[in-house]
């Protein structure tokens, strides 16, 4: 009843093109989702500090774009800067581009919240302390909150990677060639809907099954 | 950047209309797929803490299979890939009745039904566990215990996840548009197609999602505080 012989046939173009981004043209789930995470990640320690800066300037307007992006839909982000962004610096941006800027924007809100979560996690004494050893804000960040703060982040930050990575799939409805989109492609000719998505499903889940297998791992060992 | 707004086309011709309808279906398809992840989670995630391996087993399956697969994919599998294996009369009924609606809904609620479920468990394994054994040494069966012991304290415990992994999904009911369910998103692109106006229409569809959102996180909120068990969370301020 399941035809494999359609996965089998189109194995190369859908994991080499579609999942890792090898090859000639723009494309694939890694090449979007590596960047994305790494950016994602970076813009968010500011938007988390920025979170708990002492100045009202910097807090609010930081408080004002988590909230803003938790309360919309990534696809209404996505449309956002598929039709502004070009409207704006007046010449055409390629999906990809597109893609990634919508994904950083976003996920950094979620990544922001987190990093705070994880910096207020760590008791005050520890602060009082560092300060009481002579040491500058800055250094008791570098040196006592943030070692510990990303230690307690390191769960809830690995569940963001593997959000955003599932989330990738979304770059498909603005054209670009990600798994899905191969998926897409190779049933358009070959109309076997079934294997298909079924199969994408599997490699989705083998991926990010994996990326939480290897998170728990990472937990476990004491720091 | 030379851009002449022109609010007007929110609410000349078709506009209005198509936000209106667009509203109403993102609120019946998210309203239908939360009962049924609600539904879904709470028996799923029950079943992930009682005594017994085999039921432990199977909703492990279901939670980690269908929650670490991207929702767009569910949605095609479940409008693309189901259908044609479902029975000659089913199917002409489905296509008769908006098919891409209901597996819209599907897709939805299985999808978050597993992630509820993550919601539920963890707050059934932060009750105490003499709650349970005192239950089961009153006589209570295992069943009775759970359903009538367990269950609702851990609904209680749970309603701010639980709100904010609703509020997921309603956010998420926009990937329906893939799938050509006319709910919110797909009018709001709708109008930028008949209008070209597409900062007007994006922003008329952000502000409505903005206001679903906070709304219902303000309500919750507010039930949250109403059905507090005293003495059993521990509330800041």
């Amino acid at each position: 009843m399941l035809d494999v012989s359609v996965v089998v046939n189109n194995f190369r173009f859908l994991i080499v093109q579609g999942l890792l981004g090898l090859g000639g043209f723009t494309g694939g789930t890694l090449r979007l989702a590596i960047p994305a995470i790494v950016l994602g990640f970076a813009l968010g320690i500011f938007v988390g500090l920025a979170r708990l800066a002492r100045s009202r300037w910097i807090a609010v307007p930081a408080m004002l774009y988590v909230e803003f992006f938790r309360g919309v839909p990534l696809v209404m982000v996505i449309f956002w800067i598929w039709f502004v962004i070009p409207q704006l610096l007046r010449m055409p941006i390629p999906e990809y581009g597109v893609a990634l800027t919508a994904f950083v924007i976003f996920e950094a809100a979620y990544f922001g919240e987190i990093v705070r979560a994880g910096i207020q996690s760590v008791p005050r004494g520890q602060v009082e302390a560092a300060t009481g050893l002579g040491l500058t804000r800055a250094k008791t960040m570098r040196y006592v909150v943030l070692p510990q703060a990303i230690r307690n982040m390191v769960p809830s930050l690995v569940t963001q990677m593997i959000v955003l990575f599932k989330d990738t799939s979304l770059a498909s409805i603005i054209g670009y060639v990600d798994l899905t989109k191969a998926a897409q492609i190779v049933n358009n000719r070959e109309i076997k809907p079934f294997e298909l998505y079924l199969f994408i499903a599997v490699v989705y889940w083998l991926c990010t099954y994996s990326m939480s297998v290897v998170a728990r791992r990472f937990e476990r060992r004491p720091a | 950047m030379n851009y002449t707004f022109q609010w007007s086309v929110l609410w000349s011709g078709q506009s209005g209309g198509w936000l209106l309808q667009g509203l109403i279906t993102t609120l019946e398809l998210s309203a239908l797929a939360w009962l049924l992840a609600a539904l879904l989670g709470i028996v799923s995630g029950a079943m992930r803490t009682v005594p017994w391996r085999l039921l432990r087993t199977l909703a492990t399956f279901y939670v980690e299979f269908f929650r670490n697969v991207p929702l767009l994919v569910w949605m095609f599998f479940w409008y693309f890939g189901v259908p044609p294996l479902l029975p000659e009369a089913v199917r002409e009924w489905l296509f008769d009745h908006g098919a891409e609606f209901w597996a819209g809904m599907f897709a939805l609620g299985v999808y978050h039904g597993a992630r509820m479920s993550e919601v539920i468990r963890s707050g059934i394994q932060s009750i105490p566990r003499t709650q349970f054994e005192a239950s089961v040494a009153m006589g209570l069966t295992t069943f009775q215990a759970y359903r009538l012991v367990i269950v609702p304290i851990a609904l209680r415990l749970i309603v701010p996840p639980a709100t904010s992994e609703s509020l997921n999904l309603l956010k998420n009911s926009s990937v329906a548009l893939t799938i050509s369910v006319a709910e919110l998103t797909f009018q709001t692109r709708q109008i930028e197609t008949y209008t070209a106006r597409a900062i007007e229409a994006l922003t008329a569809g952000t502000l409505i999602y903005l206001v679903l959102c906070v709304g219902i996180a303000t309500i919750m909120a507010r039930v949250e505080r109403r059905f507090a068990i005293p003495g059993l969370i521990a509330r800041g301020g």
